[in-house]
């Protein structure tokens, strides 16, 4: 990261959001992804009043992120609808782009809570938000699906097919020829899902993108891989085995497969074939799988050396042995 | 591998024990972090001089009674990647689920013995 943030580049991207004068109180840092940075900011606006924000900015350059996802503007835009259709999700306030100092980003109101998987699924403190996570996964699952097309920026159409090829290349690409992996390609070509009305995708909805309190679920984070798509695809992608952290419940960690379709059909009113659910839940396995060789590749190559990465590449023979238990309904 | 002692095996546990014993109480939280997955890459090394080249020789004993020759493990697995793709071998042949299951709960012993899909897996 070149700059950093300072007092009187968030006054200035924040604009007229907020009563001026602005009085920015405090700046942190706080973990970031590896395609964006995020801080915790404290505002007080020009009639005394308090506002505990977070902004949000793409890393810039270089990027090492296995998705490039949408720019930080179609992400605020989607989020911020999102937000404004019962989504729950933080409000958007300003939008920035080509900031001399900041860049590209938005800013959000900061809600209260915990997003760290394993406090979540192991904690005495969240016992209570264990049993409505279920719940209230499939009811903001089901909002996101419901946000108006006409209220949402230009956002990449992806079917099953297309991410299907995606994926594939970008597998072949690293010369690593796993018999397991193809034999999931395969199993996922013959089994694609009928075409149906594009819907809004968060496309990373799963445990550890869920901002959680005492009493359930408070928000849902990181929207940069939203897309146009199968709607099911959200409901897959939460059950993948890299979500679950060590619990034995395939949604989230938090509940059964069963509970999650039964509460997404009462909440969004349409039937689902589980059928289709496992379709994308393997395509979400293997995606995980693609993910990790990608990252071993990124140390591979040069292009970003750690032991970190270098250590994925043998997460690889996990996903292997999951991918043959979900094809047999073992897992 | 050399007839001498420690063995390589020996080496890496060494390495392992000293980074986990000694240099890692001596690191800040984020370094320690990565001292702890570098123990862990150890034990995957350990773990393979120990079991590896018993693992891919009956990889590719299966690998040769499933495609029907003999042949390098890599090359072998290329082709067989390339039967699957082409649905030369079907999806549900029994006999292919069966050499990738054996062949992936072989592997998991050596990268990831504890991994909590194990306690799923049918018996092959």
């Amino acid at each position: 990261m070149a700059t950093k943030v300072d007092h009187d580049s968030v006054i200035r991207v924040l604009g007229d959001a907020l009563p001026a004068p602005l009085t920015v109180t405090r700046i942190a840092s706080l973990t970031g992804g590896a395609s964006a940075e995020t801080c915790a900011v404290d505002v007080t606006d020009g009639r005394g009043q308090a506002h505990a924000l977070i902004l949000r900015r793409s890393a810039g350059e270089g990027s090492d992120g296995f998705n490039p996802g949408v720019g930080k503007r179609e992400e605020a835009q989607t989020q911020g609808a999102g937000a404004r259709h019962g989504v729950p999700a933080a409000a958007v306030l300003a939008v920035f782009e080509q900031d001399a100092t900041l860049g590209n980003g938005y800013v959000m109101q900061r809600l209260e809570g915990e997003a760290i998987a394993r406090k979540l699924l192991r904690d005495e403190r969240y016992a209570v938000a264990r049993t409505r996570l279920v719940d209230d996964c499939a009811r903001a699952l089901a909002a996101i699906h419901r946000v108006p097309l006409a209220d949402l920026p230009v956002l990449p159409e992806l079917t099953a097919a297309k991410q299907l090829d995606q994926l594939e290349a970008m597998h072949k690409a690293f010369g690593q020829r796993i018999p397991a992996f193809s034999l999931a390609f395969r199993w996922l070509r013959e089994r694609l899902p009928p075409e149906r009305p594009l819907a809004l995708v968060h496309g990373d909805f799963r445990t550890g993108n869920l901002l959680v309190g005492d009493d359930g679920l408070v928000a849902v984070l990181d929207w940069e891989l939203v897309h146009l798509g199968d709607p099911l695809e959200d409901l897959g992608w939460f059950c993948v085995p890299a979500w679950r952290f060590g619990s034995d419940l395939p949604a989230g960690g938090f509940g059964s497969r069963e509970a999650l379709i039964a509460a997404y059909e009462r909440e969004s009113g349409t039937r689902v074939d589980p059928a289709e659910v496992h379709f994308w839940e393997v395509f979400g396995t293997l995606r995980w799988g693609v993910i990790c060789q990608f990252q071993s590749f990124a140390h591979l190559n040069g292009i970003a050396r750690s032991v970190e990465r270098a250590a994925i590449g043998r997460r690889v023979t996990e996903v292997e042995l999951d991918l043959l238990l979900l094809l047999d309904h073992h897992l | 591998m050399l007839d001498e002692r420690p063995t390589a095996a020996e080496l890496v546990a060494a390495v392992a024990e000293f980074l986990e014993k000694k240099a890692t109480p001596q690191l800040d939280a984020a370094t320690a972090f990565h001292a702890k997955v570098a123990v862990n890459v150890l034990r995957i090394v350990e773990r393979e001089l120990a079991q590896g080249a018993g693992v891919d020789a009956a990889e590719r004993t299966r690998l040769g009674a499933l495609l029907g020759h003999d042949g390098e493990l890599a090359a072998l697995n290329a082709e067989l990647c390339e039967q699957i793709a082409r649905g030369d071998i079907a999806t549900d042949n029994a006999a292919l689920r069966a050499h990738l299951l054996q062949s992936a709960l072989a592997r998991m012993a050596v990268d990831s013995p504890k991994y909590p899909s194990l306690k799923n897996a049918p018996s092959p």
